[in-house]
């Protein structure tokens, strides 16, 4: 074995520059974690402009790496390709708006620690690798930055009992999806021999494929389906959704609902359409029924919360059902609808947290539905902006919910499932239902006591533009459209 | 500024209303007049619809497009003809007088009560003139929005029920119809409503679409059975939102089944014309003793919308037993029946829409001024309002009477067209709907004797104080309306008569 053959990580500088942004953002962690440590108390605000100053600069370099030619670089297990790059941008912009809404809600509960914006970051940056993961073994790294994050996050506020009790479920459970989708990576990788998505591709779509070949990369299949469905939270396997979303501080809920989502739809492209497109018959008739269990659990479930958290969860749940449909066509404009559909999803659920993160006061979550009561008396504004919200979410047009159903439904009958498109529409009507419980217990309930809005000025405007984007990405939803099938 | 008319009527009352939002409730008398000068503005605006129509046409007019959503070649498309005109003068001449109707009664968040009508009539506009049909889906649905909150806002004890009965029944009913257009769409790539009317399609594709198309529609109109919801919202809706309701948005389902069922499901609509046709006789016999029973005088309006609706369906789906057309294209009647009769049904249930828009508004209003007075719909709560109300008995006899379907007024034109109409189709047919005639006059008459002649039973009716200018302004501008259609019809069945004509050929061009 000569030194030459040992070089397998050729390493040539210029070609990291793909991963600038990726680079950039640990290097802003390292630096943001140690300035905390010497900031005294009346300086900690410093951490959390430092945070946001990180993730612009981010979100700025992943942008200007858009259009950028498709590169493959560290031994073909990272690609920089325009997916990755509008995913990364998509997901900076979102984290920034969900740490606008966290601040106050943060100090409000005494959660206010240099270790949240950390781990946020660090969340982040899991997602980034996930996003532009090329092998099994760095959409893997990826996952678990991204899910161990994700778990201490939940436990930060750990003196309450419910927060604990989340971050250990989510815990236990992710470990155990973590484990089944190792379990099929392996099982795909001993039939390939090779941890490389396009390796894996190519060995996939040979036109000699024995039947043991066959079964064994439906073998694997089947356990990465489990572990994607688990992160993306589908029915069955949702069960940590309701609970996580609940027990969490809302700060952290609204991160956990939105930004992973992104990523999660990432890794699905990565393993079952760059690597296993060639299966698509296999795994979509999975999907099928994941997607549509989804969305029926999701929507009849939901309308028996009174916790809007948990009401939020389920409706999740059943939007995670459409965008699976997406994927269900098997068509690139397909492809493009579920991505239209996630982004619009994290448009619309990071307002949704931001309203109950708005109406919290110190010690008191606003997370029951009748907190909500006569709101439209004491912040008609801002109960408009949860009419726009909530009508949104149902499918309601003008708003963006609409068009981003309205483009699934429409791929689904294009691949010819219109059955698909029927049970689909009619589980969205049952679920407008638990919205309207919202839109009723704001405009049509008599209040029992003042609400006031105590959040800060950032808040509040950052919220009414995040519902004003809602309702004008509704009225043109062209170019939103194009990008979202460009990706593919 | 011609080739964007359209494009006025639906924005600036949505544009306006937006502004008398942002007025607040704190300033009350502001929003009033500012949205009277906005409604009467957009009425003003919308009479250059009829000046500049032209009706020897039955092409699309005021034309407008340009493209929208590229990705599935959707465009903002408008355009009317004349079906559509009607209905559109009707919206925005029916918003003056709800806003005018909610002057002194409406005090409670006066500026959005306002803001949600000025709202509402540029969506229905939209409704009336969108030629794409995800623009046309889009107002459809957006139109719920206000109602469901000036039901649920503004509405009686029962109206969070009521409201979201409404919106569920309604948002239900549509998204069928979006199904149906989007697959319509995967076979013609087009969303243009002309287009869908030339797409071939076959029987079952036809008969899938009818009824997904039917359901929609259906929920609107409202028919039997599924007209629950309508008792309920309009029982609870404060007067002007009954108004708008009865008015207006009960028409969206009948412009419906001109627009989308008989054009582009013409086989499938004759296939079940004769199970419409039941549905509608059930509506217009049934449920009009259903009203006779009525102790609520809102609720048995209600009822009796939904039996007056009856004749719009039955003179739509009349005309597949009138006449078929040939292999050569030519109209062969069937049993002696004839072109004319053919387009009186269908004109009359054009008129008996806009018609039906006149008096259901002016009961409604009737049932207003006597609620905004002694806070009760229940007839028995009155009886012997003539004496202390005689300006005001005077209007809702005559109102009654045109419910009932009086000569001379709008109510009997639209009903006796239909039914010359439908006499050709089947005599008995004839006889069924012509029933309504005597149901009608009973249950109207019988609450007509016992809210306003009689003997006073009750204390408060002497107190009563006869109307005031307002509402005498409210009241003669619809009664002369119903009058002058009940006269002189012949305007209004002229500009329609070419674009109906055409909707007939289309209606009876076989797809397959």
């Amino acid at each position: 074995m000569t030194i030459e053959s040992l070089n397998f990580f050729p390493f040539d500088a210029s070609s990291l520059m793909v991963a600038l942004p990726e680079i950039f953002l640990l290097s802003a962690i390292v630096v943001v974690l140690l300035i905390d440590l010497f900031l005294t108390e009346r300086f900690k605000q410093v951490s959390y402009y430092l945070t946001q100053l990180s993730l612009l600069v981010t979100g700025i370099l992943s942008f200007n790496l858009i259009g950028h030619a498709d590169t493959v670089i560290l031994s073909n297990s990272f690609v920089l390709d325009g997916m990755a790059s509008v995913f990364k941008v998509f997901m900076s912009g979102a984290t920034m708006i969900a740490l606008v809404y966290s601040r106050h809600y943060l100090h409000e509960h005494g959660l206010y620690r240099g270790e949240y914006f950390t781990l946020i970051l660090l969340a982040v940056l899991g997602m980034m690798v996930m996003v532009s993961g090329y092998s099994l073994l760095t959409l893997y790294l990826g996952l678990e930055i991204l899910s161990l994050s994700l778990y201490t996050l939940i436990a930060i506020a750990r003196n309450r009992a419910v927060a604990v009790e989340a971050a250990l479920k989510y815990f236990v459970l992710g470990a155990i999806a973590s484990g089944l989708l190792l379990y099929g990576m392996s099982m795909i990788y001993g039939i390939s021999a090779s941890i490389n998505i396009s390796e894996i591709a190519a060995f996939a779509s040979a036109a000699d494929l024995g039947s043991r070949e066959t079964l064994i990369l439906n073998f694997g299949l089947v356990f990465l389906v489990v572990g994607i469905a688990f992160k993306l939270g589908a029915v069955p396997f949702h069960m940590w959704v309701p609970d996580v979303y609940q027990g969490s501080p809302t700060a952290v809920t609204m991160f956990l609902s939105t930004v992973p989502k992104i990523a999660a739809v990432a890794m699905l492209v990565r393993l079952l359409i760059d690597g296993l497109g060639a299966m698509h018959n296999y795994w979509s008739d999975l999907f099928m029924v994941l997607a549509l269990l989804s969305i029926a659990i999701g929507s009849l479930v939901a309308l028996m919360q009174t916790n809007i958290k948990r009401m939020l969860a389920y409706s999740t749940i059943s939007h995670i059902g459409f965008i699976m449909l997406g994927f269900v066509t098997g068509v690139i404009t397909g492809y493009g609808a579920a991505v239209f559909y996630v982004l619009a999803y994290v448009l619309m659920s990071l307002a949704a947290f931001g309203m109950i993160i708005l109406l919290n006061k110190k010690g008191f979550e606003a997370d029951m539905i009748s907190d909500y009561k006569g709101l439209s008396k004491h912040a008609p504004w801002f109960a408009l902006v949860m009419l726009v919200i909530m009508l949104s979410m149902a499918g309601v047009p003008p708003f963006i919910g609409f068009y981003s159903k309205f483009f699934v439904l429409q791929q689904v009958v294009d691949a010819g499932f219109v059955e698909l498109a029927i049970v689909a529409v009619v589980f969205a009507v049952i679920s407008a239902y638990y919205y309207l419980q919202i839109i009723k217990s704001m405009y049509f309930d008599e209040s029992d006591k003042e609400i006031s809005i105590k959040a800060p000025m950032d808040v509040q405007l950052v919220l009414s533009i995040n519902a004003i984007l809602i309702l004008v990405v509704g009225l043109f939803p062209d170019y939103w459209m194009q990008l979202a099938i460009s990706l593919f | 500024m011609e080739g964007m008319l359209l494009s006025l009527l639906i924005w600036l009352p949505i544009l306006g209303g937006g502004l008398v939002l942002l007025l607040g409730n704190n300033r009350a008398e502001t929003a009033r007049w500012s949205s009277l000068a906005i409604s009467i503005a957009i009425f003003l605006l919308s009479l250059n619809l009829w000046i500049d129509f032209d009706s020897n046409t039955h092409l699309m007019q005021f034309v407008e497009k340009s493209s929208w959503i590229s990705q599935f070649n959707i465009h903002y498309h408008l355009g009317i003809d004349g079906i559509s005109m009607p209905l559109i003068i009707l919206t925005t001449f029916s918003t003056i007088l709800v806003i005018i109707a909610a002057w002194e009664v409406i005090q409670h968040r006066t500026a959005h009560y306002m803001a949600a009508f000025l709202m509402m009539e540029g969506l229905i506009i939209g409704v009336f003139s969108a030629l794409d049909a995800i623009l046309f889906y889009a107002f459809w649905e957006a139109s719920l929005i206000p109602m469901l909150l000036i039901i649920g806002i503004w509405g009686g004890d029962n109206r969070v029920y009521a409201a979201i009965k409404f919106f569920l029944y309604t948002f239900l009913g549509s998204v069928f119809m979006l199904v149906s257009l989007i697959y319509m769409y995967n076979h013609g790539d087009s969303f243009a409503i002309l287009d869908m009317h030339n797409l071939g399609l076959s029987a079952t594709e036809q008969m899938w679409i009818f009824w997904a198309f039917f359901l929609a529609f259906a929920v609107k109109v409202p028919m039997f059975p599924v007209h629950t919801w309508l008792p309920d919202a309009h029982v609870q809706a404060p007067t002007g939102g009954s108004v708008i309701l009865a008015a207006i948005m009960l028409k969206m389902g009948g412009y419906g089944f001109f627009r989308f069922s008989l054009p582009i499901t013409p086989d499938a609509s004759l296939e079940f014309a004769d199970v419409v046709i039941a549905l509608s006789l059930i509506a217009v016999v049934y449920i009009g003793f259903v009203a006779l029973v009525q102790k609520d005088m809102k609720k048995l309006i209600a009822y009796s919308s939904i039996s007056h609706m009856g004749f719009v369906t039955l003179g739509v789906f009349a005309l597949f037993s009138i006449l078929k057309m040939g292999q050569d294209g030519s109209l062969i009647s069937i049993n002696g029946g004839t072109v004319e009769g053919a387009l009186l049904g269908l004109e009359g249930a054009m008129v008996q829409m806009v018609s039906h828009g006149f008096i259901s508004a002016a009961m409604f209003l009737v049932v207003g001024v006597l609620y905004d007075r002694l806070h009760s719909r229940e007839i028995s709560t009155y009886g012997g309002v003539v004496n202390s109300m005689p300006k005001f008995t005077g209007f809702a006899v005559l109102f009654a009477m045109a419910n009932a379907g009086l000569p001379g007024t709008s109510g009997f034109v639209g009903e006796f067209m239909v039914i010359l109409g439908a006499v050709q189709a089947n005599i008995w047919y004839a006889v069924l709907a012509a029933t309504t005639l005597i149901v009608g006059a009973a249950y109207t008459l019988w609450m007509v004797k016992r809210v306003f002649w009689g003997p006073v039973n009750n204390e408060a009716v002497n107190t009563l104080n006869d109307i005031n200018g307002r509402e005498f302004f409210i009241l003669a501008t619809l009664a002369i309306a119903v009058l002058l259609v009940g006269l002189y019809p012949q305007p209004l069945i002229e500009v329609m008569h070419h674009s109906i004509e055409h909707l007939l050929h289309q209606a009876l061009s076989s797809k397959l």
